[in-house]
């Protein structure tokens, strides 16, 4: 068993635990209402978790989704008060996110730039323009078909809209990371970048895409985030990025690129948002919860560390991400 | 009578291994005080190993070290430095933000009564010591302001300061003009005459014979001889040097040579080497030599799209091409085997096949999807071809010897199906038996058809394998021998930038 494996499987037996936790405390928890609150809350950090991974294992970062989120809401604001019809709002939006990714990925692969100092101008940038477009109003006078998608559920079911959105994204993040060549070539770039650039990896347009990708992902997540609290605002989803990158980091997936699976980040976000959900069910306060995710995350840093120390034969054939050729995996 | 003084520094019969790679076999090398001293030899034959020995970097398997008589080890540089002993490298680690004076007392400012850094004081000193070595540099210059030879001059101001008595520089000379070297060479005469040990390193022969006293030669880590340098030719030191060493290598097969298939014309990129053009023939077996940073490597990333030429043309077949990229060199059929095998050749933490197949992902599949099947047998096809030793090919190649390491980046380019094949040291570092094999396998390519560039820098590797020899020094092709010209003498006389000394007697 890889160390990868080990340590989703510690996750799953975290998840496990919150769960008992949760049911043991809260008569409330183990209820389809509460499932798809719990879900529906977590699902724009979820949606930019997926090219936020990809992107870690190619060794870079994104600091702006949450300002995209922002700038996305914020689009679809001033649209919507222009007049334009709910779907063409959507679609501006996402080019904007899409043209906020291509930006910083044109200046982290064609100026050279360190992705931390590109995307950190860019957070302040891209909220900045938010807060331009939209001054400190609210709109908030959406239609209802809009505000159903936000907050409503599929059928009769309590299954969000937003999670199958989500379930259909993963569903193609998967392939690309795990079954496609690009994948492939995404873990060599984060493991060896300059090997992989004498291999004929086109390296520069994989990380501009991804970040085109990672933008368009974010305006979505604001498409989202908007139509579930139906307001926009300039400061909307604030500082989401770390909880973002936060859940990356949780699920496996080394800050230094190169190793970590999307299945690990998936149980990551399940294992913060029923922390959060469990947490806030004890009327435990926001700030504990926060001190809580922190200290995980803290672990989720250190244990793959001591690991690593272990004697080398423990984890023979570990901390290798790429699954062997002809494995079923 | 007075027995004479000991010598400042004696090393004496030492020997050193790395892995698998036996550096230094029982070397001797004894510098007095007031003598420079020079050491040469070819790449690999044990002088930087000689050099981090008295630096205090790297301590003999076997041997002894003597400072002034006295039996001693050094477990640091720290003793080194103790000891007297100071290293000027060619490119000076002095730190750049900082100025000359700071450089000079890094770490050891002068205090005051009050344990505060006696600045005037210490502008004095070291502007006392650079009046001493008669040079012009203000003592409050940052260092990045300096060029290269006046941050060497920093540098021995900061040895002297160290009252270092043994003075070793190590290829000093390489990036210096013409005029910077005669101030150097000024300096260290009058070093010298103080009384100082100079331990001189250098590729450029006439260098050598214009500064040294006395000269050592070492070969693949052995002691050839010492002796003073009004004894020795330069011809005589080029023998020494490259010695009698060719048989134990793979004979290379006759192949048949066809048309051109790469040729080059004109091609120069600015700092790095001018005005290179060759032909590459199918079949043809075509070896670049040349000595440390004479532009081999640099001329080969230029044909594989790493770097931009500033003028000059790249034809494959005949028809001009543009490569921008590594992408684009694979596409023409180029193939680039890179000199660093970690940092640029394999993904250590991949397995062999994904390492394999690395270059070619987008052919191993349709709709963007990888087809695991076909990658296993590729990859297996090829590293039954190389007879790579591994325990499967879902081994991590970080878990494989340097020699299987090579074959699986061979194995990798070969997969490629390329029509001409760039290597560059392909043998380094890799056990003997390995490096027959490799051998083996690059004669049976070029038989079959492959046009194969061979950059090495052991000339025995050169002259056995390649139908043609291309010699570079300083950036530019000083010698172009058919197989039967390329004599040991001849490649090094063109590889040490010698020819036209030669040809005037030719």
């Amino acid at each position: 068993m890889t160390l990868l494996a080990r340590w989703e499987a510690l996750l799953v037996a975290l998840l496990v635990i919150l769960i008992g936790y949760g049911t043991a405390t809260s008569d409330v928890f183990f209820d389809a209402n509460n499932f798809s609150f719990l879900t529906s809350a977590a699902m724009e950090k979820a949606i930019m978790a997926l090219p936020m991974t990809l992107i870690i294992i190619s060794g870079e970062i994104d600091l702006s989704v949450a300002s995209i989120l922002g700038l996305s809401s914020a689009t679809i604001g001033v649209t919507w008060d222009a007049g334009f019809p709910i779907w063409l709002c959507i679609a501006v939006a996402l080019l904007v996110g899409a043209g906020a990714g291509l930006i910083n990925g044109l200046l982290i692969t064609r100026l050279g730039l360190p992705s931390l100092v590109v995307t950190l101008g860019t957070l302040a940038l891209y909220r900045g323009l938010a807060s331009v477009l939209l001054g400190a109003e609210a709109i908030s006078d959406y239609p209802a078909g809009f505000r159903t998608f936000g907050s409503g559920k599929v059928g009769g079911t309590q299954i969000p809209w937003s999670l199958l959105v989500f379930v259909a994204l993963l569903a193609g993040f998967l392939v690309v990371l795990h079954r496609s060549w690009v994948g492939r070539q995404i873990y060599a770039i984060g493991n060896n970048s300059e090997a992989a650039r004498y291999s004929a990896v086109r390296v520069a347009r994989i990380k501009c895409w991804l970040y085109v990708a990672s933008g368009t992902l974010a305006a979505l997540a604001g498409v989202v985030f908007t139509a579930r609290v139906s307001s926009s605002r300039a400061d909307n989803a604030t500082g989401f990025e770390l909880d973002v990158i936060a859940a990356v980091l949780l699920g496996g997936v080394s800050i230094f690129g190169g190793r970590g699976t999307l299945v690990g980040v998936v149980l990551s976000l399940a294992v913060v948002a029923t922390l959060r959900n469990a947490l806030a069910l004890n009327t435990v306060s926001a700030e504990v919860q926060s001190i809580s995710i922190g200290a995980l995350l803290i672990v989720s840093v250190l244990g793959p560390n001591l690991a690593r120390r272990l004697p080398r034969r423990a984890i023979r054939g570990g901390a290798v991400a790429v699954p062997e050729p002809g494995t079923a995996d | 009578m007075t027995a004479p003084p000991p010598p400042a520094i004696e090393l004496a019969a030492v020997a050193k291994r790395f892995g698998a790679v036996q550096a230094l076999r029982g070397v001797d090398l004894v510098l007095h005080s007031g003598e420079v001293h020079a050491l040469v030899g070819e790449n690999g034959a044990g002088k930087s190993t000689l050099v981090k020995m008295l630096a205090g970097v790297h301590r003999p398997d076997t041997g002894t070290l003597r400072v002034d008589g006295q039996e001693t080890a050094f477990h640091g540089p720290l003793d080194a430095r103790k000891a007297g002993i100071a290293v000027i490298h060619q490119h000076p680690t002095l730190f750049p933000d900082l100025d000359v004076a700071e450089n000079v007392f890094m770490g050891r400012q002068p205090r005051d009564r009050f344990g505060r850094v006696d600045w005037r004081g210490m502008y004095r000193e070291v502007g006392r010591l650079l009046g001493t070595l008669g040079v012009r540099i203000g003592v409050r210059t940052p260092v990045k302001a300096l060029s290269v030879a006046d941050q060497q001059l920093v540098e021995i101001a900061k040895a002297l300061s160290l009252q270092a008595r043994v003075l070793v520089m190590d290829e000093p000379t390489a990036s210096l003009s013409a005029r910077e070297v005669e101030r150097l060479f000024a300096i260290v005469r009058r070093l010298r005459d103080d009384g100082a040990a100079i331990l001189f390193v250098s590729h450029r022969l006439d260098e050598i014979f214009a500064i040294s006293d006395r000269i050592t030669i070492v070969r693949d880590g052995a002691h050839v001889l010492t002796a003073s340098a009004s004894e020795l030719s330069t011809g005589e030191t080029i023998r020494h040097m490259v010695g009698r060493r060719l048989e134990a290598l793979f004979p290379k097969e006759d192949a048949e040579i066809g048309d051109a298939v790469l040729s080059v014309h004109g091609l120069s990129r600015a700092g790095h080497f001018r005005d290179v053009s060759f032909e590459l023939r199918r079949g043809e077996i075509l070896g670049l030599f040349g000595l440390v940073g004479a532009g081999r490597t640099e001329v080969a990333r230029v044909i594989v799209g790493a770097d931009r030429a500033d003028a000059g043309e790249i034809r494959m077949d005949g028809r001009a091409v543009r490569i921008g990229s590594s992408s684009a060199a694979l596409t023409h059929g180029i193939a680039y085997v890179p000199e660093d095998r970690h940092g640029q050749g394999l993904v250590l933490d991949f397995p062999i096949a994904a390492n394999v197949t690395l270059p070619i992902l987008p052919r191993l599949g349709r709709f963007g999807m990888l087809n695991r099947n076909r990658e296993r047998a590729i990859a297996g096809d090829y590293a039954a071809r190389l007879q790579v030793k591994a325990a499967g090919l879902g081994a991590a190649v970080s878990s494989l010897s340097g020699g299987n390491q090579q074959k699986v980046v061979l194995a990798k380019w070969l997969a490629t199906d390329p029509k001409v094949l760039i290597l560059d040291e392909p043998t380094r570092g890799i056990d003997i038996g390995t490096k027959a094999e490799v051998h083996r396998i690059v004669s049976h390519l070029a038989t079959g058809g492959m046009a194969i560039l061979l950059i090495s820098s052991e000339l025995p590797e050169v002259l056995a394998m390649a139908d043609r020899v291309l010699v570079m020094h300083e950036g530019r092709l000083t010698g172009a021998f058919s197989r039967a010209e390329a004599t040991q003498e001849n490649v090094m006389v063109a590889a040490t930038g010698q020819a036209a000394v030669a040809h005037g007697v030719a």
